[in-house]
């Protein structure tokens, strides 16, 4: 029996150090080789980080929320054979590993057990040792209360709560029924500890009396994505004095446009979206318009004017707001921008986007889709200096010189960082985006 | 007059309504407290703390009387002389400061009082007529906290020598012979000073026995004490009413009649809600029998009008109407608060006291409790004795499987201050072991209570 260090590995380049926002295993469980052990977060991109060997968790380096360095050991296993740990590192394990020695689980893994019989050189499942089979994990105290809690004996049906009067009233301040809270004081009951503990772990919700002011105030650690979310907004806000640009357009040709392209789109081409249209519409507005298509460095004070135009497309996922980005949409065409937008949403939302994917972009389109307003104020994506805010399509009345007439009108609302961008070129960007949308022939019309 | 508006209206200022206004005023409600008399309602101005300092003072004579005869404590004094309406004064000088400390307490809290009576418009608009006119106020909220009133035997109205307990607390001499109708709390405990006094009393009762609403146990020193007094006591006896020549009390005792010679007739047959006459008619609230029907949070079936207190039933307490004044504010403040108390605790301010707090050992079996229960006589307590209080006992009332406390009751002189423990013990959901387990200081006759818990787990030390 060795011990093995898994240490954190370079997740991407230029990264020294990663949160880790969660644990997939705990002291005590056994890992198969390629078994996920943690997920760690670089800028947005979740890693997984996989065991690479077969073994017992005997030690967890870090708690979810920290930030780790590249290097660092996060896990160690005991596995069979030697190991890779250098005596140092093994101590604490040992200590560990006699503590859960002598807690041997019924539920034994069989694919575990029969793994570890084969590679013994045969022998029955039976033989075995002790340590292979799957030990029960010591409970967590909050576990065991609420062990202890649930085993308690129901008060009788219709008896009343047996509680001093300083918990009757905390229980009515937090506006929680004592008949739902189990009591472990003598007589059945309930303290203070039980109010602490049914807080904390909660049956049901409290019983539903209507409009009962709810003074509870929960602590939400901003960890993960949350807290990168937090802190690029936070940046863009303090450093960026931008100035935000709203136009309507009429979309209604473009709409009719899309609509014929869709009801004769091959079998194998993404739907389109109002998306692509935009971000060819763009492309060819960045044309005349280049130093929108920029990053600014502003502690080195110089902006990269890009070539290449990277459009990341926010998008809005079960955890957060993320960033997919589309690159080289100057070289892409309609059907293939839709596509790739496509491709980069799915991944985004099944959180399997990579770093790579989710990083580069040189300006950004925010939408809400249905949810769009009238008027957003986005915020840019630093260190970009533009960013596109999509407003709500809706049919609106429209003057036409004579009369008014439904049109489907949406509006663009776009911020621009006005130490680089004037007020001048960020109106004629969108004024050209504009033109491009209102006519839609003219995206498509070779220069 | 122009129309005044407030957040929280208080019809009644006793001890409910005085308690709902300070409340409200404490957090930060906009309240008005309407009395047609003075502030402090029957507790303060005619029942409770008058009652208390005129069985004070006929304590006090009654102790001289005695030390006028011969005495076990080798004093003796000269013959004591009474008068009356001096005590009535010192009554009356008392009352005065404690309702004009309840007016300065709804000033400090700045809740504003209007004197007059006040009749519903409707659900939120009420009519007060005051001395300067007819005041309008809207209120948000309305409390209704009328309280109680004596109820009058038909064909004997209080009025000349038929008095109720109001006239019994201002009388300038105790009457020679004096008849009481009715052995509750009310008529037992004026008819006990008044025999102190030197009355010749005599209590007719319609039930079988004294103070029907506690337990014969209980009540037993009472009725012992009420023979060394000299108080006639006539049970299962009907009052017919007063004989032709106003003299005498003429009643009904298992079909004979009898007459009793009576200077006064102190009628007390109980209280009734004060329903009427505020214009419960105009507004939609239900009742419940006699008194109005409210729900655990003392809301009434109409939107913002709540009941307190007295007018919504027995047990007519003052303490009991405190605390739902303190709850209802607290309600109308947008606090979540309904109705949770274990127990009120009751008291016969009799000679001996009585207190009662939970359910007595009948009360408990038949809400289908197994009980263990252990009385703790004041004839083993060493403080008892020195005080010459020997008589009566403490009682533990607890549920067998686990020992939990479901009542306490004590019967014995200045028992009354045990109320205190006796609550206490039940709101904590207290078990004998509990009680059993806490240093009781000695010599007191507060000791009686730790002895009845021991006592009930099987292993009292003193007995």
């Amino acid at each position: 029996m060795g011990v093995h260090v898994i240490k954190l590995p370079d997740v991407g380049e230029g990264v020294a150090e990663a949160e880790l926002v969660e644990w997939m295993v705990k002291p005590g469980d056994n890992v198969m080789e390629d078994q996920v052990l943690a997920a760690v977060m670089t800028d947005k991109a979740t890693v997984e980080i996989p065991s690479p060997v077969i073994g017992k968790v005997t030690w967890l380096g870090a708690q979810a929320g920290e930030i780790v360095a590249v290097g660092s050991p996060i896990v160690k296993l005991d596995v069979d054979g030697a190991g890779n740990a250098k005596n140092e590192d093994v101590a604490p394990a040992k200590e560990k590993k006699a503590e859960t020695k002598s807690t041997n689980g019924a539920s034994s893994s069989p694919v575990r057990g029969g793994g570890v019989a084969e590679r013994d050189g045969g022998g029955k499942p039976s033989k075995t040792p002790p340590q292979s089979a799957t030990p029960t994990a010591p409970p967590q105290a909050g576990e065991q209360k609420k062990a202890a809690v649930a085993n308690k004996a129901p008060r009788k049906e219709g008896e009343k709560p047996l509680a001093s009067p300083a918990v009757r009233k905390r229980a009515a301040d937090a506006g929680v029924d004592l008949r739902r809270v189990p009591g472990t004081g003598p007589a059945g009951r309930i303290t203070h500890e039980d109010l602490d503990g049914y807080f904390e772990h909660g049956a049901a919700a409290p019983a539903g009396h209507a409009r009962v002011a709810d003074t509870s105030v929960k602590e939400i650690p901003v960890i993960g994505l949350r807290r990168k979310i937090a802190e690029k907004m936070a940046v863009s806000r303090s450093r960026i004095p931008d100035i935000v640009y709203v136009d309507e357009v009429d979309m209604t040709a473009l709409e009719d446009l899309r609509a014929k392209l869709n009801a004769e789109k091959k079998p194998d081409q993404a739907k389109l979206t109002v998306l692509p249209f935009l971000m060819r519409a763009m492309a060819k507005a960045i044309a005349d318009q280049p130093q929108v298509n920029s990053l600014f460095d502003d502690e080195a004070g110089v902006v990269k004017q890009y070539g290449g135009i990277h459009i990341g497309v926010a998008a809005q996922t079960d955890g957060g707001l993320v960033v997919p980005v589309v690159r080289h949409v100057e070289a892409r065409g309609l059907w293939d921008c839709a596509a790739e937008v496509a491709r980069l949403a799915d991944a985004a939302k099944k959180g399997s986007a990579t770093r790579e994917e989710l990083s580069g972009s040189t300006i950004t389109i925010t939408s809400l889709g249905a949810l769009g307003g009238i008027v957003t104020t986005p915020v840019i994506n630093h260190p970009e200096v533009a960013i596109i805010g999509v407003n709500k399509m809706q049919v609106r009345p429209h003057w036409d010189g004579t009369s008014f007439v439904p049109r489907r009108m949406m509006n663009l609302s776009c911020a621009f960082d006005h130490r680089i961008i004037d007020g001048w070129n960020a109106a004629v960007f969108v004024q050209r985006v504009k033109t491009l949308l209102e006519n839609p022939a003219m995206i498509f019309i070779e220069d | 007059m122009t129309e005044l508006t407030c957040k929280a209206l208080v019809i009644g200022g006793g001890p409910g309504g005085y308690v709902a206004g300070i409340r409200a005023g404490q957090l930060g409600l906009d309240t008005i407290v309407v009395d047609a008399e003075a502030l402090g309602g029957t507790c303060l101005n005619v029942g409770c703390i008058p009652s208390k300092a005129v069985i004070h003072a006929a304590d006090e004579f009654e102790k001289a009387t005695h030390f006028a005869n011969s005495s076990a404590l080798g004093i003796s004094a000269g013959k004591p002389k009474l008068d009356l309406s001096k005590t009535v004064a010192w009554k009356d000088g008392i009352v005065k400061r404690l309702t004009t400390g309840v007016g300065g307490l709804l000033k400090k809290n700045k809740v504003r009082t209007i004197k007059g009576w006040a009749t519903f418009i409707d659900g939120k608009t009420v009519d007060v007529k005051t001395a300067d006119g007819v005041q309008r106020i809207r209120a948000e909220n309305v409390i209704i906290a009328t309280g109680s009133i004596p109820v009058e035997l038909p064909f004997m109205t209080f009025g000349g020598n038929v008095i109720s307990s109001t006239g019994a607390l201002a009388l300038d001499a105790p009457p020679k012979n004096f008849a009481i109708v009715g052995a509750g709390y009310i008529g037992l405990e004026l008819g006990i000073a008044f025999a102190k006094f030197g009355s010749k009393v005599t209590v007719v009762e319609a039930m079988d026995r004294i103070l029907p609403t506690y337990d014969a146990e209980l009540t037993k020193p009472v009725a012992k004490r009420l023979k060394d007094l000299g108080v006639t006591v006539i049970l299962g006896a009907k009052a017919k009413g007063l004989s032709k020549d106003g003299k005498a009390l003429e009643i009904e005792q298992n079909g004979k009649s009898e007459s009793i010679p009576a200077d006064k007739v102190l009628v007390t047959v109980g209280r009734k809600p004060l329903t009427e006459g505020w214009g419960r008619e105009n507004i939609a609230i239900d009742m419940d029998g006699r008194h109005i029907r409210i729900d655990d949070r003392c809301r009434t079936s109409m939107g913002g009008v709540y009941a307190i207190g007295d007018v919504m039933g027995e047990p007519m307490l003052a303490h009991r109407a405190m605390a739902q004044g303190e709850m209802v504010a607290e309600i109308i403040a947008g606090h979540n608060r309904r109705w949770d108390k274990v127990a009120i605790p009751a008291i016969c301010f009799t000679d001996p006291e009585i207190v009662s707090c939970g359910l007595s050992p009948e009360e408990a079996k038949a809400a289908g409790h197994k009980i263990k229960t252990a009385n703790f006589p004041f004839m083993a307590n060493g403080r008892a004795m020195t005080m010459e209080a020997e008589d009566g006992f403490v009682r533990a009332v607890a549920r067998e499987e686990d020992h939990l406390l479901l009542g306490l009751q004590a019967v014995g002189r200045g028992v009354s201050e045990m109320s205190a423990a006796f609550g206490l013990a039940l709101e904590m959901g207290a078990r004998l072991e509990d009680v059993a387990g806490t240093i009781h200081a000695h010599p007191t006759q507060g000791e009686a209570l730790q002895e009845a818990a021991l006592k009930a787990l099987g292993h009292a030390l003193h007995i």
